[in-house]
């Protein structure tokens, strides 16, 4: 007899930890967006009071800037793809009952918890949170005065970052193990779902990433506490004090950069990549047609995920790069527009003229498709120097990455929970839920009207010139005063938007709690899929004898047959078609 | 009213010696030489999990102490990378001369020495591993006949511990003699990197040290054979590479700065 | 007339532009080319794309196409579009980066700490004084530090807006005190990021005299978004004769 603690809080099985993740990445999206909207609602209606608070300070507004990015980026787009749903899918989709290390599995999961904690206590230490954002550029995140919030809660924000990449290179390890070694029968590198495919990659870039941040966030520490001087350079005279005195030695912020974005940019590749490969699967699965050149997205994958590695210094155009890399790492900016265009092309083409099925799901996999084709565009003219010259650091830049990382993930995530939610409800004997299509429906139409609402017109506001981080854009004096000025027409509207997309995500919310206790109970495999998750005796409710079950993939997933006017699937498990009718 | 205690149990528990055999993983012997039928590769993963070969959980620990290997080495190399960037870094004073504040810190000797120990940890430490997988032995011990691999394997991972705190001891030393001569970590951008270097490298040893003690428990506690084997090959492998990675970075000490 | 950026209503004539704001610089124009270019660009390939899409969606279903040609193709295109609009870009980045200044453009330097921007001019002597970080004291009037031992600083201005001639080419040598900034001019197409510890140069030649911003794009701490100055760019005479006035005032 299992004690519920052990059970539920400390659970070595892989569907548990899976759902604690996905539970950790909605407390902190919620807690992210209620920051983003703080932020919005600041910025055109700044005289606005906080209730229990007072009015937003700037320090109160930078606070916000960096809890909310560094909240998002790590919390929500790296756990929910990767660790969330992978663990609860990623072994049943290889033909596995486990995955490879399942102690050090929830250890990765309490160390990303813990992380989460030190994160959200920084607010309340001396001082509050970091103000310097989620690249915490130094001098100014290694010099304690350099303003408030960058004493104790820089050192929290560091040791919940630190801790982070731990947690996040350990769940990588388990990842890679579990797809090299613990695949079934027959489940041959070329009959992996891209999902998996996306894991792996995404994977491969945590392990070498993440260590490159620990290792700057250590000579940051060693910086801030030790008297070192890696990144901040002779005479550096902040709030009235020079550090040479008690810090030999020259640094070079420029270091920081490079190290930051070294990991930065596979990161962001890591967010996104889980999401690329569920849009492949998804649509081919309810266009019941193969995924188009499937081979070729297989390469396409691993191609972004090499490449992202290579391309770092797009970030630094205009941060004293020497000019040549500059050009290098433009080259190899836009050469990563190849295999990602591929993507897009195969995603048309294998929906082209296929009278799709309309579920939820799909509608969210036809809407990442849609972000990521305008989130992506706008990438190429930021891989140009000259034009970055004008674009860095403004609104341009964050109208692109909110798209289509922000936007593209999170409808990736919203599509994986519609198209999984009988496999995370379902339980031994018993079966899942479906979530309601109705409220799904709305929900999708509601979230990406709200989602191009918000972002697009970003893009003109970036273009006119409004820089990232700004506290205020009312009252600044001089010609700069002009210049914001002139962007708060749009930048009202966007705050509306932002508003409205806020609160369309209560029609998840609502869906989330009525399908957990109303849904309608799911059949076996109510998407006809052929993926092996939707195997009888790999899903949650298959009786434990199953798991002696021997299981054999025969073919790649996504093969349909017609023949005589009748559409049949082939799951990848069985040795006969099974006719393809949509259950009721 | 009777006042009996019925003893919960009625035998004492007996002590666990290290002649107690366990019966090995009671399936097929780890040293099977059949093959997976399927030609080159023995097609080992087109099987169900489970029957995928004698060293089937060895492979996925070993693979997964390789990706871990993986991730820290891009840790030493980004802390490389920061070393020979500091190497080149100056500032403009006042009068626009260039000025570069890198005075290499002389190592002291004993390093050479502390080296030489560290390789013959490793040598020590690859004998034990050998040792657990010389297969006339391990048969025997799967058959319960005695425990000629773990008897043969204790005294050489435990010279390893012997040999990495001796190391430790060494690297401490090098330490205070540095000290004395008045050199201490916020002295200058190369002693920096020294007590950095020989410190994050001494932590990684310190782990490596308490996974070879783990691994020594495992030898006298754990009735599985392989997972004593396992541990002390997965052990190994980490201690081997904090070795390798010791060497690089002495190289760049004494040569590169 | 005072070329502010966006003024209302004019809104509606910027839409073509894409809200640029106006243009100051030699560079610019060419640059400002380039950029609509890739905006026109992404924007028929977005609305292609998504027409793809939809009536990819709306047709009547029909067996799968499999030519290599329709996946191969449109990628040899983009891929020749990408290649295109680099060469593109990297011969203007080229001009305005890989070579240094004129030898006879006019010599700033632009100084950033929080939150504030300095600019220094070097005087008739042509060369800028030393500066010492511990002689800062901007309450005495020298914020930046000129060491007064060193006779060249004793003639260099520093004021806290930036005044250029037109159509002359000016060398700003951008620095920091203390924390990164970004020195950011829209209207004269021109950003680099101020870091401390590092001199680096930039060039452009402004040429329609007027007052402009100057922004910080990095953020540096609580007064980043007020961390601005102006810059005014005056006819040459006009500009001369300013020049002239401040050397008076500073040889007093």
């Amino acid at each position: 007899m299992i004690s519920p603690l052990r059970r539920y809080l400390f659970s070595t099985d892989h569907r548990v930890i899976g759902i604690q993740y996905l539970v950790l990445a909605l407390v902190s999206v919620t807690i992210g967006t209620l920051l983003s909207l703080l932020m919005r609602i600041h910025l055109v209606w700044p005289d606005r009071i906080v209730p229990f608070h007072g009015p937003i300070l700037p320090e109160d507004y930078l606070a916000l800037v960096t809890i909310h990015g560094t909240i998002m980026l790590f919390f929500v787009l790296t756990t929910a793809p990767q660790s969330g749903f992978g663990n609860l899918i990623l072994p049943a989709q290889i033909g596995a009952h486990r995955m490879a290390f399942p102690v050090a599995n929830a250890v990765s999961f309490w160390l990303t918890a813990a992380a989460l904690v030190i994160l959200l206590s920084s607010t309340f230490v001396p001082g509050g949170s970091a103000i310097s954002g989620w690249m915490a550029y130094p001098p100014f995140s290694a010099v304690a005065s350099a303003g408030p919030g960058q004493g104790a809660g820089m050192d929290m924000w560091l040791g919940s970052i630190a801790v982070f990449a731990i947690a996040g290179t350990i769940g990588a390890i388990n990842t890679l193990v579990t797809i090299i070694k613990l695949r079934c029968e027959g489940m041959t590198w070329d009959r992996i779902p891209l999902t998996v495919w996306g894991w792996f990659t995404a994977a491969l870039l945590s392990i070498i990433a993440f260590s490159v941040l620990l290792a700057a966030l250590l000579l940051l520490f060693c910086d801030r506490h030790a008297g070192t001087s890696f990144f901040i350079p002779t005479g550096d005279l902040v709030s009235g004090v020079i550090h040479a005195a008690s810090h030999p030695g020259n640094g070079s912020p420029l270091l920081w950069l490079h190290l930051f974005w070294f990991f930065g940019h596979p990161e962001v590749y890591i967010a996104i990549l889980p999401g690329l490969g569920l849009t492949s699967m998804l649509l081919a699965n309810f266009s019941r047609r193969r995924v188009f050149a499937y081979r070729m997205m297989i390469v396409t994958t691993l191609l972004i995920g090499f490449l992202g590695i290579l391309l770092w210094g797009h970030h630094m155009f205009v941060a004293g790069l020497n000019p040549y890399a500059a050009s290098a790492f433009a080259v190899s900016t836009m050469a990563i527009a190849i295999p990602a265009s591929a993507k897009v092309l195969s995603w048309l083409v294998t929906v082209w003229r296929s009278r799709p099925r309309y579920t939820t799901a799909m509608l969210f996999s036809l809407g990442f498709v849609s972000l990521f084709i305008t989130g992506g565009l706008t990438g190429p003219v930021l891989a140009q120097p000259i034009l970055d010259e004008y674009l860095h650091n403004t609104f341009f830049v964050v109208a692109h990455f909110h798209l289509i990382m922000a936007m593209a993930g999170i409808f990736g995530l919203f599509a994986a929970t519609y198209y999984w939610f009988p496999l995370m409800t379902a339980s031994s004997g018993k079966s899942g839920r479906m979530m309601s299509e109705r409220l799904g429906r709305l929900h999708f139409w509601a979230t990406i009207a709200g989602a191009y609402a918000t972002f697009l017109p970003m893009h003109l506001t970036g273009l006119m010139g409004e820089p990232r981080h700004y506290a205020q854009l009312i009252g600044v004096p001089n010609a700069a005063g002009h210049l914001l000025a002139g962007t708060l027409p749009l930048n009202r509207f966007i705050t509306w938007s932002a508003i409205f997309l806020a609160t369309a995500q209560l029609l998840f919310f609502a869906n989330l709690i009525h399908s957990l206790f109303r849904g309608k109970p799911a059949p076996p495999n109510p998407w006809q899929a052929t993926t092996l998750e939707w195997h009888p005796a790999l899903h949650p409710n298959a009786p434990a004898k199953a798991a002696e079950e021997r299981i054999v993939v025969y073919r790649q997933p996504c093969e349909y047959q017609s023949t005589a006017g009748e559409e049949l699937i082939l799951p990848q498990w069985s040795t006969d078609a099974i006719p393809n009718i949509k259950p009721e | 009213m009777p006042t009996t205690i019925t003893p919960t149990s009625t035998e004492p528990k007996p002590r666990r010696h290290l002649e107690d055999h366990d019966h090995g993983s009671g399936r097929r012997p780890p040293t099977d030489k059949r093959t997976g039928g399927g030609g080159d590769n023995d097609n080992w993963n087109d099987r169900p999990n489970g029957r995928r070969g004698p060293r089937e959980r060895l492979v996925r620990y070993r693979m997964g102490i390789f990706f871990a290997l993986a991730s820290d080495l891009m840790f030493f190399v980004a802390i490389v990378s920061t070393f020979f960037v500091s190497q080149s870094t100056g500032h403009f004073d006042a009068y626009n001369n260039f000025v570069n504040e890198w005075s290499p810190t002389l190592i002291p000797p004993i390093l050479w020495l502390n080296t030489a120990v560290l390789i013959l940890s490793s040598i020590t430490m690859e004998t034990a591993r050998r040792r657990m997988f010389h297969e006339v032995d391990v048969m025997d011990e799967w058959l319960g006949l005695g425990k000629p691999i773990t008897r043969a394997a204790i005294p050489w991972v435990a010279a390893t511990v012997v040999l990495g705190i001796v190391f430790l001891v060494g690297q401490w030393i090098a330490w205070t003699q540095l000290a004395v001569q008045h050199v201490f970590f916020l002295s200058n951008p190369s002693s920096h990197f020294f007590y950095l270097i020989t410190g994050v490298h001494g932590i990684h040893l310190i782990l490596g040290i308490f996974s070879l003690i783990a691994a020594l428990a495992g030898l006298y506690v754990s009735r599985s054979l392989e997972t004593r084997q396992i541990m002390v090959d997965c052990a190994a492998w980490y201690w081997h590479s904090m070795g390798i990675f010791w060497l690089f970075l002495f190289t760049l000490l004494v040569f590169f700065q | 007339m005072i070329p502010f950026s966006i003024q209302p209503g004019t809104f509606a004539l910027s839409l073509a532009t894409w809200g640029l704001p106006f243009d100051a610089s030699v560079h610019g124009p060419a640059v400002d080319r380039h950029l609509l270019l890739n905006l026109w660009i992404i924007l028929g390939l977005a609305a292609l794309a998504h027409l793809i899409l939809l009536v990819g969606l709306i047709a009547r279903r029909r067996a799968e196409a499999t030519s290599w040609r329709v996946e191969y193709l449109p990628l040899a295109a983009l891929a020749l579009l990408f290649a295109f609009l680099t060469v593109r870009a990297e011969r203007l980045w080229a001009a305005a980066r890989y070579t240094g200044a004129d030898p006879a453009a006019l010599q700033v330097q632009v100084v950033g700490e929080q939150f504030a921007w300095y600019f220094r001019y070097p005087g008739a002597d042509y060369t800028f004084g030393i500066t010492r970080p511990q002689l800062v004291d901007a309450g005495a009037g020298n914020p930046l530090g000129i060491d007064p031992a060193d006779g060249h600083g004793t003639d260099d201005i520093v004021t806290s807006e930036l005044v250029l001639p037109a159509d002359r080419q000016v060398d700003l040598r951008i620095n920091s005190l203390d924390v990164i900034h970004g020195f950011s001019v829209p209207e004269m197409r021109l950003k680099q990021n101020a870091v401390p510890g590092m001199t680096i140069h930039v060039h452009f030649t402004p040429k329609v005299p007027g007052t402009y911003a100057i922004l910080c794009t990095q953020v540096c701490g609580l007064g980043h978004y007020r961390m601005n100055a102006n810059l005014r760019v005056l006819p040459p005479n006009e500009f001369a004769a300013w020049l002239a006035a401040k050397q008076k005032a500073v040889q007093r």
